[in-house]
């Protein structure tokens, strides 16, 4: 049985930082979907409107960041920034804006989803039952909105926080970076720390991200079947 | 903006693309390939192979693929695994991938009505042939649109090859930044050159999710 480098976790504060690299992970995801969400609901609610230019820029907006990798993205924000406009942003500023970016467009997306996947009678109903326009908003589409978007953000999210690893390349020193930094650290003492720390950065993703998902097929289930 | 300077950049591109296609290429088969075996056995519920499976797709669903690629290169070795860095791309993709197309493919074949089931056995086909002829075909049509975005999606995740010292598209722009400090026009080339590896997969994706609608009804 090889030495696993498990030991390297336990030796000094090694799990401690790795939780705190964990956290500078968690906390750039928390402030994207918070901003992605808010903007989300309005670009979606703005992308059902019949103004075609509006449209057109969101429909843009939605295909660039669906086809250009994230990593890209964060390149293009802390480099290409600093080069063409001469702004010095820090890398989690960079970070947060282009997780927004790309959140907003997804989620508004979701929202457009889910507005009209409400089926038209469900409107005229209400209508018919004598419901103000105010009142068919409030009580019948939204409620059915939320309904099919909580689930579907909800995996959004799991999706940024596994996006957030990307940010080491940006110089931001958030698990992995800090991870690097154990292994470098105790090359000595434990060279085979590599297996052992980058096990537990794996398992600490999924313990995260697992329940998380877990609680969006819950969701789903219990709301949307029969 | 350089445009000689582009210009002599080009061939290093083109050569970063061809290895990005050919190891996203090989990543995204074997995804199909351990994804709809691993869906279908799910769905047919074959006891013990059902939960490891489940436990596989959740396990690689949920931990992002940087981290998987850290752990195949840089872990495995370690404890006596040792593993070139493309076939380690190409492992981290496929096993990334099939537990994406598998949960893919499984909410295809869950999709389907019990009706569809139920009026094929009541036609007399046994269980074999009900999969063959009236579940699966359905069950391909309907989960196309979601196959197509984990390919677009997997294609995309190759840009973190470059962590793991592929020298893909990403780690061409990123060595000639540092190399001779011309971001706008490298950064400009790494956009233009993401745009004709996935814009035709995206376009295919459109056109194919139209015409496939093939089994739905009123189609």
């Amino acid at each position: 049985m090889p030495n696993l480098g498990i030991e390297v976790l336990f030796r000094g504060t090694n799990l401690l930082r790795l939780l705190g690299g964990l956290w500078v992970a968690v906390r750039i995801s928390l402030i994207s979907t918070a901003i992605s969400i808010f903007f989300g609901l309005m670009v979606g609610m703005l992308m059902v409107s019949k103004n075609k230019f509006l449209k057109l820029i969101f429909r843009l907006h939605l295909e660039i960041v669906r086809i250009m990798p994230q990593m890209v993205l964060l390149f293009i924000a802390y480099f290409g920034t600093t080069r063409v406009f001469g702004w010095n942003l820090p890398a989690e500023v960079s970070a947060v804006i282009v997780f927004s970016f790309w959140g907003i467009a997804e989620i508004g997306d979701l929202v457009r989803g889910a507005l009209i996947s409400i089926p038209v009678i469900q409107r005229e109903s209400a209508l018919a039952l004598g419901m103000t326009q105010y009142q068919v908003y409030l009580y019948i589409i939204l409620p059915q909105t939320i309904r099919r978007l909580v689930p579907l953000t909800i995996n959004f999210i799991t999706r940024l926080i596994k996006t957030t690893s990307l940010v080491m390349m940006i110089g931001i020193v958030e698990v992995l970076k800090v991870s690097q930094q154990i292994i470098e650290a105790n090359r000595r003492t434990s060279p085979n720390a590599a297996f052992g720390v980058f096990a537990a950065v794996f398992l600490l993703y999924f313990l995260i991200c697992w329940p998380i998902s877990s609680l969006a097929g819950y969701l789903e289930k219990r709301w949307f079947q029969p | 903006m350089d445009m000689d300077v582009m210009i002599s950049y080009l061939p290093l591109y083109l050569d970063a693309l061809l290895l990005t296609v050919r190891i996203g290429w090989q990543g995204v088969l074997l995804a199909f390939f351990i994804g709809i075996p691993c869906a279908t056995a799910v769905h047919l519920k074959i006891p013990a192979v059902k939960r490891v499976i489940q436990i596989y797709v959740e396990l690689f669903r949920n931990t992002p693929l940087l981290v998987q690629l850290f752990f195949l290169y840089f872990g495995l070795p370690k404890i006596g695994i040792h593993v070139s860095a493309q076939f380690c791309g190409i492992l981290g993709l496929g096993l990334l991938g099939g537990a994406y197309m598998a949960e893919t493919f499984r909410s295809g074949l869950e999709n389907i009505a019990p009706i569809q089931q139920e009026s094929a056995q009541s036609l007399g086909m046994i269980p074999l042939q009900t999969f063959r002829y009236v579940i699966l075909p359905q069950a391909v049509s309907s989960s196309i649109p979601g196959l197509l975005a984990n390919v677009i999606f997997l294609l995309k995740e190759t840009s973190v090859f470059s962590t793991i010292s592929l020298l893909d598209l990403m780690f061409t722009a990123k060595d000639l930044i540092g190399m001779y400090a011309k971001t706008t026009e490298c950064l400009l080339l790494l956009v233009i050159f993401y745009l004709i590896l996935l814009l035709p997969v995206s376009l295919l994706g459109g056109f194919v999710e139209r015409r496939l609608r093939y089994a739905e009804f009123g189609h």
